[in-house]
């Protein structure tokens, strides 16, 4: 390939660090410096730093440090999976823990070394973007003196025609393909493809461009969940959210006061394909927007389709059914009445759940149980549900009186029930049935503690709220990127000679050569098709 | 109707396996006829050679080999042929085969990892063939076809499933396009990663003893040089990459629309960035002075690898938001 065999020349014009393959070797900088100041050693170290090597010694290590992350489970995506994984390795947990590796993403280790790429990507693109901005405005250089030596060589002679206009010819034939040219004497030298430079540096600042946003911009957003019960009505405000994570620079006043009231979760089920019998097909939240100023509208949210609110949008992650359920205390006042939203534990969405009942008296109390949408029977005779939808539901629980734990001030779980202070009263393992309810039935509980009524059984939906300002320029950035890339590796950068000289016996000679600047195989192919052009226009 | 078409599509799929299996076959005869052939061109070289005396031996034997080829290379072209035919036919049985499988399931074919194979394969044979094209790249197809058998043979025995309606979460415009140039990507990316094995082969061929390379290593005798391998690779490893590129954009788009978030490190997300971060070590490599050649095929090599990784085992057995090989359940 010429490039190899004339390197120094395919460099001029494009800045490259000092071990790219198609730059000159070491020009004595490095180790072999004499004698290194502390500039020096800083000026070597930089050298080093922006290196190709360096480069991709950062690049590999950037990959095999992303690794663990998916071996061992996240807090960021899966904070159960870490708090299970202690739980089952007791001894190896806290270990991984003091490395960081259930944190690898924001980890010191993986943090350093993007952040020295991205300084070390810095400091290879500026110098390059200011050495091309010239070079886009240099003239293209000298034609060589021997053209043969170069790659394509074509050297074609005709009886007739004048110097002169062949080198008009083809100074036309080199224009039209695209080169910018510049003549000398009887030659044209051209050059073609600054795009694939500016391509380069436009991937690679846009690779800058992705990190900062992702970075800096992450910070102003924010993320909360939500479960909301058909009928039930969420406002965005911070005290609402079932958890809510902010970023860095998150000012709460950002929150815009709207509010979503869930009028309907429409499930479709697949009733044909025996195959897939009661898997869903599609989900279809149905809702009434209410905004500061008392507008209203209508919205829907979908999987794969959020709802796009007010800067925030909102996704639909997770549905099931919440019970409304009635407790009358031992004084027969109403303890409690709501929806209580139970967690999925099945395709069929039998779903396990817990009622506290704080004020019932004379003891609280305390509820844990199933409910089935469809209500069945397993081979031993325990229930299950047989369908998600709500064909026949059920709910069953087992009973506890004494004290929730409620009142210390120590946050529990809305999904467990501590029963450590508290006796079973009803259920499996005590001598009175566990209470099995329909819609609409209402049962006594045991020593007059009261009374359970299952009311209905409406479905809930939980959302997502986001609000992410920096994604659209995380897009454009990305989008950038792909365009530079295409750019950088598909265009050719090439030079291109032609010279004309008179014939020896009347007549002209041209002689047409190119030189290739990076990878370009199609170079030779290249150089004749504009021989062959520039012989049509003769 | 529904699931009669499915039968049939299961069927052609058997029946391109089959054929595939028999291009593989072919192809390998190939390999073995350059062997074969080179022996004999050597022996009577070595004969002359060891006559002659040492001097200009190198040159020598290269103008007998390529005498030789000329000659002896008939019977060999004829193994080629009929691998590429074979190939031919295996292809449009296996487009059929999921064409079909689309219609039975009244979307595009590569919604599971059954269908995901079944489509996967289907390009890579597609590019294989493509590319023949432009570049005749047949010597190739031992490694493009065995692999296509194997990838196809393990995933309809092992993750078939019958035809269910997609679940909410993959009803979206970007399970067609990312995973459709995510199979893209992958077809190229192998196709380099093969040349690159041949690559090495062939640099450590060169580096032999000119008398011992005929004695081992002979099939590659009548291949291109190592360097040629090397860049062929490189022109087929930066397509797949754009398009893997591509892939990882398309993804984060789709991962917004369906989870609120467009990147998470999700197993499948942190595989389909270490993939990319290799590649890009790759194309530096390649220019960077002393990575250049058996260092950068290495990375090409280890790069292809993780796809394969990240298609199997990150499917299987590791957890994340894409478990959707519908195998679960
Ligand atoms: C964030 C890390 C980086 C990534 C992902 C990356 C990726 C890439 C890719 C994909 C290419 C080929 C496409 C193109 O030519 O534009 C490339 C080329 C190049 N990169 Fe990087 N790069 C990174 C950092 C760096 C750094 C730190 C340097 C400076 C030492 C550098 C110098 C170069 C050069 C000189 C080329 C052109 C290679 C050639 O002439 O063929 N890159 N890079």
């Amino acid at each position: 390939m010429a490039r190899s065999s004339d390197g120094s020349k395919a460099t001029e014009g494009v800045l490259r660090p000092s071990d790219h393959i198609d730059s000159t070797p070491a020009d004595g900088g490095g180790l072999n410096e004499p004698k290194l100041g502390v500039l020096g050693y800083l000026r070597f170290f930089w050298r080093q730093l922006t290196s190709m090597r360096t480069a991709l010694v950062l690049l590999l290590l950037l990959a095999v440090a992303a690794v663990p992350g998916s071996l061992v489970p996240q807090r960021s995506a899966d904070p159960n999976g870490v708090a299970q994984y202690f739980v089952t390795n007791p001894d190896l947990a806290p270990i991984l823990d003091s490395i960081q590796m259930f944190d690898v993403y924001t980890s010191a280790w993986f943090s350093a070394i993007y952040l020295l790429l991205f300084v070390s990507l810095v400091g290879c693109i500026i110098p390059r973007i200011r050495h091309h901005w010239q070079a886009m405005r240099a003239r293209p250089p000298r034609t060589p003196k021997r053209l043969s030596r170069l790659e394509g060589f074509v050297r074609d002679e005709r009886a007739e025609g004048t110097v002169a206009d062949a080198v008009d010819a083809a100074e036309r034939t080199l224009k039209r393909a695209g080169y910018r040219t510049e003549r000398y004497g009887d030659s044209v030298s051209a050059e073609r493809g600054y795009l694939r430079e500016t391509g380069n540096l436009v991937f690679h600042s846009a690779l800058v461009g992705v990190l900062v946003t992702v970075g800096v911009g992450g910070g102003f957003g924010y993320q909360g969940q939500k479960i909301i019960v058909e009928g039930q009505t969420f406002v965005n405000t911070l005290l609402a959210y079932d958890s809510f994570s902010p970023g860095r620079f998150f000012d709460q006043d950002a929150l815009d006061p709207y509010s979503i009231t869930l009028d309907q979760l429409d499930v479709v089920y697949e009733e044909e394909n025996l195959d897939a019998l009661g898997q869903p097909t599609d989900f279809t939240a149905h809702v009434d927007l209410l905004d500061q100023d008392g507008t209203t509208s209508d919205g829907e949210i979908k999987v794969n389709h959020p709802l796009r609110v007010h800067g925030n949008d909102v996704f639909l992650l997770g549905n099931g059914y919440a019970p409304v359920i009635t407790v009358r205390d031992g004084e027969g006042n109403i303890a409690f009445s709501e929806a209580v939203p139970f967690l999925p534990q099945d395709a069929n969405l039998t779903s396990l759940g817990v009622v506290k009942v704080p004020d019932a008296l004379p003891e609280q109390l305390g509820l844990v149980g199933f409910a089935y949408p469809t209500q069945g029977y397993l081979d031993s005779g325990a229930m299950t549900s047989v369908y998600p939808d709500d064909i026949r539901p059920v709910v069953s629980f087992n009973v506890f009186t004494g004290d929730l734990g409620v009142d210390d001030g120590i946050p529990r779980s809305v999904y467990e029930l501590d029963t450590r202070d508290m006796t079973q009263v009803a259920g499996r393992g005590t001598d009175v049935d566990a209470i099995i309810l329909e819609p609409g039935q209402t049962q006594d509980l045991p020593n007059g503690l009261g009374s359970v009524t299952f009311e209905s059984m409406p479905r809930f939906v939980s959302v997502d709220v986001h609000h992410d300002p920096s994604q659209l320029w995380v897009l454009v950035f990305a989008v950038l990127v792909l365009l530079g890339l295409l750019s950088s590796l598909f265009i050719p950068r090439r030079r291109v000679w032609i010279r004309v000289t008179a014939g020896a016996d009347g007549g002209i000679v041209s002689e047409y050569a190119g030189l290739a600047r990076g990878e370009d195989p199609g170079l030779s192919a290249a150089v004749s098709a504009l021989a062959k052009q520039h012989a049509d226009r003769l | 109707m529904t699931p009669s078409l499915d039968t049939v599509s299961v069927i052609l799929v058997y029946s391109a396996i089959a054929v595939y299996a028999l291009a593989f076959i072919a192809f390998t005869m190939d390999l073995a006829r350059r062997a074969g052939e080179v022996r004999t061109v050597a022996a009577a070289s070595v004969g002359t050679a060891a006559s002659s005396g040492s001097g200009g031996t190198a040159l020598l034997d290269r103008e007998q080999i390529e005498a030789g080829d000329a000659t002896a290379s008939r019977g060999r072209l004829v193994w080629l042929r009929i691998g590429l035919s074979l190939t031919i036919i295996g292809f449009v049985v296996h487009l059929v085969a999921t064409v079909l499988r689309g219609l039975a399931a009244e979307r595009v074919p590569w919604a599971n990892m059954y269908e995901f194979s079944l489509t996967a394969t289907l390009i890579i044979t597609a590019v294989f063939l493509g590319v023949q094209l432009r570049q005749d790249l047949r010597f190739l197809g031992t490694f493009i076809i065995g692999l296509v058998t194997v990838l196809l043979g393990l995933s309809t025995v092992g993750f078939y499933v019958s035809v269910v309606p997609l679940p909410p979460s993959l009803q979206s415009i970007w399970l067609i396009i990312h995973v459709f140039v995510a199979s893209l990507g992958t077809a190229f990316l192998g196709l380099g990663a093969a040349l690159s094995i041949m690559q090495l082969l062939q640099h450590r061929r060169e580096g032999l003893p000119v008398e011992s390379r005929f004695t081992r290593m002979r099939a590659f005798a009548s291949l291109p040089d190592a360097e040629k391998l090397e860049n062929l690779a490189y022109r087929l490893i930066i397509v797949g990459f754009v398009f893997w590129t591509f892939t990882l954009i398309a993804g984060a788009i789709w991962a917004e629309a369906a989870w609120g978030r467009y990147w998470g490190w999700d197993v499948k997300e942190v595989w389909t960035f270490v993939i990319w971060t290799i590649f890009a070590g790759y194309i530096h490599a390649r220019s960077t002075r002393g990575w250049r050649g058996v260092p950068s095929a290495w990375l090409a090599i280890v790069g292809f690898s993780s796809v394969l990784f990240n298609y199997t085992v990150v499917n299987l057995f590791f957890n994340g938001l894409h478990s959707y090989s519908g195998l679960t359940e």
